[in-house]
């Protein structure tokens, strides 16, 4: 078919200078920040249409506030963080948290469930030093968050499509439902149905594009839950059907989201 | 002339399969995955998963060997033939920047290949109708079902063995195969032999078996053949009380029915993405970050997922009750009003595929019994007659 021509559009967006971007980091391993190097094939392109003004992992250069985006890692541990996350806040005008850390808690969320104090008493020769809060919590438990991405680490194909997004004024494309929605599209066969492996995709966020269960194991929940998620039902038809002791349906619901409050609720159903 | 009935062999349906692919069909039917039986390319009789079945109940399947070889001793796996003639993701259009003022915008085009299905069973066949139905008979017909589907050689087998979940029987579209196929075979199996009653249904069809290998099938053959699909009818795993089912839901969307199943429902969207009838999509526009080039695609959606009732910048279906409630009422009622048909096939994909186990026709049972429990309460006497 020839190729339809239509009348010229007028530019959606004018801008006079490339927005500035801004990765900081809190209690985290990096990992999420590093899928924005991990761009690779289009991480040329990502440089040329912003400015990194800050990004200790990629580089020295350090411009002044405020930013256009902040993507903020890992999640609030210390008084002077949560001191620190104010201050970010107010100089940015889009603030997006990535990663299981920043949305919920991060594995270090643990602590949640325990002594902290105990823990530095192991840890620490001299645990006097250490200025630690009893707990980790996300970022938009501290501040208000413009967009969550979720993963642990967060998928490249979502971060590109966040910033895609926000480059062309449109929204992203990043849907919130369970990550069934991914195997059933890519034509995997359900774990849980087909060999009683407990899977947690039914209850977890998509995004991931159902890495786990493409290689035959259950999902552990890497991105969170997803939005009216039933984890009392999935949680009883774990130790109901599938026979699953109680202490490993705490662990499964209390790993990298631990303080995702859907996830931590249903862990406490399963014993303390 | 060819005769309507014949039989043939293992090595006549791989003539089968050859003739459809030498006329340049891509031929797909069921074949061995490594948890169950699944749909792909079938180049032979090799592929397909001979000896094997499948155990099917609410929540559960497993792969079984049989003790014999069998080319069609299973039903339905969780693939349904909607994933070629719907599939999960297509794009519809794409535009670019040309170097002029002017966007250039390129429909998608057509498959340049037709398909040829292997091992439809009349479930799937009466859905095949079902889509065709709602996605081309309206004001704006889709092209892509339109072309796939009406260029789409299919090969029936009737069902003898009725899985677990099976209640195809509750909605008439089985055992037995109408006539919306090319040609329907059905597997006779015994001690002392293996043959496959092949019925021609269509002038292409028989135009396809007059090159076969075959023998002419007797009157005894078609006999065992319909003894057999009778002895399945009779079988089935499950059933569904249709009786009266448009009127029950619809007076019954207060039932407290909805309320129980929500606590269960994961909203999780297998049942509707297994479902071979279900058809709601959302279309996405994607972007490259040079801004040069767009794509719109449609993607399979569900009446599960909350942003899918996102209408005029609200949601309307928050909870899982209403959209539980939703899909079922649309599935078993509305669809009669709005298409002239049931929106269930009884395939039972729903059923076994839903991770915690929710069984549809218990949950019309269940409506009926919160009915009826309701109503005694009124007629002897309850406090709020």
């Amino acid at each position: 078919m020839p190729p339809i021509t239509t009348a010229p559009v007028a530019e959606t967006r004018v801008r006079t200078a490339k927005p500035k971007l801004a990765v900081w980091k809190f209690a985290s391993c990096d990992g999420c920040q590093l899928s924005l190097l991990d761009c690779e094939d289009e991480l040329l392109t990502v440089v040329g249409a912003v400015d990194i003004a800050f990004f200790p992992e990629a580089t020295s250069t350090v411009l002044p506030g405020p930013y256009d985006v902040s993507l903020v890692e890992g999640s609030i541990t210390t008084p002077h963080d949560a001191t620190r996350i104010q201050e970010i806040r107010a100089q940015s005008k889009v603030l997006v948290a990535i990663g299981a850390c920043a949305t919920a808690g991060g594995i270090q969320s643990l602590r949640n469930y325990a002594d902290v104090k105990e823990f530095t008493s192991y840890v620490y020769a001299s645990p006097q030093y250490i200025s630690t809060l009893s707990s980790s919590t996300a970022i938009a438990d501290h501040v208000p968050v413009d967009f969550e991405l979720r993963g642990c680490p967060i998928s490249k194909q979502q971060l590109l499509e966040l910033l895609n997004a926000y480059l062309h004024g449109r929204a992203p494309t990043l849907p919130n439902h369970s990550v069934c929605v991914e195997c059933k599209s890519r034509g995997i066969v359900c774990t849980m149905v087909s060999h009683a492996t407990p899977c947690l995709g039914p209850v977890t966020h998509a995004g991931c594009g159902a890495l786990c269960p493409a290689h035959a194991r259950g999902c552990y929940g890497c991105f969170g839950p997803k939005e009216a998620a039933n984890a009392m039902s999935l949680g009883s038809w774990f130790t109901d059907a599938l026979k699953v002791p109680d202490l490993d349906v705490q662990r499964a619901f209390r790993s990298f989201n631990a303080d995702a409050a859907v996830f931590a609720e249903e862990s406490k159903r399963h014993g303390e | 002339m060819t005769p309507t009935r014949v039989l043939i062999d293992r090595s006549g349906l791989d003539a089968l399969i050859a003739t459809l692919a030498a006329q340049g069909y891509r031929v797909l039917g069921p074949t061995l995955g490594r948890d169950a039986i699944v749909l792909g390319d079938v180049a032979g009789t090799d592929d397909l998963p001979v000896g094997w079945t499948d155990e099917q109940e609410a929540g559960h399947y497993r792969l079984r060997r049989r003790d014999d070889a069998a080319l069609f001793g299973y039903v339905l796996g969780p693939h349904s033939f909607k994933r070629f003639l719907y599939p999960p993701r297509q794009r519809l259009w794409s535009v670019s920047r040309g170097s002029g003022p002017d966007l250039e915008v390129r429909a998608e085009p057509h498959d340049d290949r037709p398909l040829a299905f292997l091992g439809v069973r009349p479930c799937e066949i009466a859905a095949m109708r079902i889509q065709e139905r709602v996605l081309t008979g309206g004001e704006f017909p889709d092209p892509s079902y339109a072309d796939r589907y009406g260029r789409a050689f299919v090969v029936a087998v009737q069902c003898t063995e009725p899985g677990g979940t099976c209640f195809c029987a509750s909605m008439r579209t089985g055992p037995r195969a109408g006539t919306d196929c090319d040609l329907a075979l059905t597997e006779l199996l015994g001690p002392d032999r293996h043959d496959l009653l092949v019925e021609v249904r269509t002038p292409r069809g028989e135009q396809i078996v007059a090159g076969l290998p075959a023998r002419e099938a007797t009157d005894a053959d078609v006999a065992t053949a319909n003894e057999a699909l009778a002895r399945a009818e009779a079988s089935m795993g499950r059933s569904l009380d249709t009786e009266g089912i448009v009127e029950l839901l619809e007076r019954n969307i207060e039932s407290p029915a909805w309320g129980k199943v929500a606590d269960r429902c994961l909203a999780c969207a297998n049942c509707t993405s297994v479902c071979p009838t279900c058809f709601c999509t959302t279309v996405e526009d994607t972007t490259d970050l040079t801004g040069q080039h767009a794509e719109r695609w449609r993607r399979w959606d569900s009446c599960f997922n909350r942003d899918f009732s996102f209408i005029a910048g609200s949601l309307i279906r928050h909870s899982t009750r209403s959209r539980y409630r939703q899909w079922m009422t649309h599935k078993l009622s509305a669809w009669h009003r709005q298409f002239g048909t049931s929106g269930c096939v009884g395939c039972g994909r729903c059923i076994t595929w839903c991770p915690v186990g929710i069984d549809i026709t218990h949950e019309v049972d269940s409506i009926r019994n919160h009915e009826r429990s309701a109503s005694t309460f009124h007629t002897v006497g309850g406090r709020y007659r």
